[in-house]
């Protein structure tokens, strides 16, 4: 697997390029030759049932997996939130966010961070004073300090309850609007791929098996018909029957 | 109440003060042996000698349990001996320790540092063995080599493993002690007694038994101390 960061940036290079990705566990083909490319500031939703191997072609992608074969390069710098926090709990929640984190004006960065999560007050505490959601936040926060141009989110509000996973969502589309990061969303939400993404791709039995634009404009909600037969031909997709 | 009674039932002569002596007589015994020193000089050197192995054998036990915990190389090699060992009870290796390093001052230290020794290896390795996978992948994703995880990932999270496994081996050393120092000793809290029991020294035995259940229960007091300052982030949800 050759899996690598690219330090030159170009407006014009896609921020991600991978190429044949390949994974197998032992006899079982997870991953069967993905292509995949994401442009700068371009969202794009990795659609699948449980599975499917977008998780582990998050991971690969993120650099985590090193028995994968195959190319992949993100030119720039990308940043990961994952499922859970994976807040390290014996540090402060601004120490987590300043987790690694080089160059100068540290602690300025880390308030601004957390103060775009809405947690500025928080800095102090301990990861397990705070709430599922307020960990997510940190956690995203986490990902905004490094100013990433790429963010893999690997189900990022799936452990959420469905009201947090709301104002995620929103909090998501707002920050996005704001830095312009490209993103790779992996869920299994067909309304929060529609809700998030310019692109979507569905995954199943281990190839890209289909792509589909989002053309919803930015303000986009469940109430637009066109909202509504994207989300039907989804789910029909996805072998989900819609009646 | 039990200190009473214990103290009415020698006073009445329904123990026989060469049996057991009244806690009075027995903490008299006690300020008149810190008076001139003796209880003094003892301590010291048992003091000594639990600090020493202490420190050897738990350092000893701290580097391999790191390796072990951390290298495949070091698993296979270092853990295997050390479950073997393990099973042998370490105080019935005094004889063999005798012909090792004769009966002196290294007797003693060898049979604390050997109790020592596996609490804080076995905790040291669960320790690091049980530290959450996920933890460590989302501190390489924040950019943190192969040190900086050590630094932030792996001793915090061990952390609290290795207190326990301190915990476990200064008692280990305090049991460790007591034995050795009934093996030709000169001095220590052991020899007292030794030769206190030789004159029938009842009220100095059972000083004796008292500063070592002291010793224990200080030092586990003073650990408990450091455990709470060093792992405040456990504690989280009662602060608030």
């Amino acid at each position: 697997m050759a899996s690598r960061t690219a330090g030159h940036l170009s407006s014009t290079a896609p921020v991600l390029s991978a190429q044949a990705v390949r994974r197998a566990f032992g006899p079982t083909v997870v991953l069967a030759g993905v292509d995949l490319t994401i442009a700068r500031g371009e969202v794009v939703a990795l659609l699948g049932g449980s599975g499917s191997g977008k998780s582990t072609l998050l991971r690969i992608l993120a650099g985590l997996d090193r028995e994968a074969s195959g190319m992949s390069v993100v030119h720039g710098t990308a940043a990961v939130v994952f499922q859970e926090h994976r807040l390290l709990p014996w540090k402060r929640v601004a120490e987590n966010v300043g987790l690694g984190l080089t160059g100068a004006d540290g602690p300025g960065r880390i308030r601004r961070a957390l103060a775009e999560v809405g947690l500025a007050e928080r800095h102090r505490a301990w990861p397990a004073e705070l709430s599922g959601g307020q960990a997510q936040r940190v956690a995203v926060a986490r990902a905004l300090v490094r100013e990433p141009d790429l963010l893999l989110l690997d189900e990022p509000f799936g452990a959420l309850d469905a009201l947090t996973r709301l104002r995620m969502q929103i909090l998501l589309r707002r920050l996005r609007a704001e830095h312009g990061f490209a993103a790779l969303l992996v869920t299994h939400d067909v309304e929060e791929a529609l809700l998030l993404a310019d692109r979507i791709l569905l995954l199943d039995e281990g190839r890209i098996a289909a792509e589909l634009p989002v053309d919803l404009g930015p303000t986009r909600t469940p109430d637009d018909p066109a909202f509504g037969a994207l989300r039907r031909h989804l789910l029909d997709r996805l072998g989900v029957p819609t009646t | 109440m039990l200190v009473l009674g214990w103290e009415l039932a020698a006073r009445t002569g329904l123990l026989a003060a060469e049996k057991l002596p009244a806690p009075s007589d027995v903490l008299a015994t006690g300020w008149r042996l810190s008076r001139d020193g003796t209880l003094g000089i003892h301590l010291l050197d048992s003091l000594t000698r639990a600090g020493a192995g202490l420190l050897i054998g738990g350092l000893l036990a701290l580097v391999l349990g790191t390796v072990a915990g951390l290298l495949r190389l070091g698993d296979d090699l270092v853990d295997p001996p050390v479950q073997m060992a393990r099973m042998l009870p370490h105080l019935g290796l005094v004889p063999l320790l005798i012909i090792w390093v004769g009966i002196g001052e290294s007797l003693k230290i060898s049979l604390v540092a050997l109790g020592a020794f596996f609490p804080i290896y076995f905790n040291t390795y669960a320790g690091i063995r049980d530290i959450d996978e996920r933890l460590v992948e989302a501190a390489r994703t924040c950019g943190l080599g192969q040190a900086a995880r050590l630094r932030h990932v792996v001793l915090p999270g061990a952390l609290p493993s290795l207190f326990l496994g301190l915990r476990l081996a200064i008692g280990a050393a305090w049991l460790s002690l007591v034995v050795g120092e009934q093996v030709n000793a000169q001095t220590g809290i052991g020899f007292l007694m030794m030769e206190a029991r030789e004159f029938s020294q009842t009220d100095v035995v059972v000083l004796g038994l008292l500063v070592y259940a002291l010793l224990g229960l200080i030092s586990d007091l003073a650990l408990r101390v450091l455990e709470r300052r060093m792992l405040t982030w456990r504690r989280g949800l009662r602060a608030t």
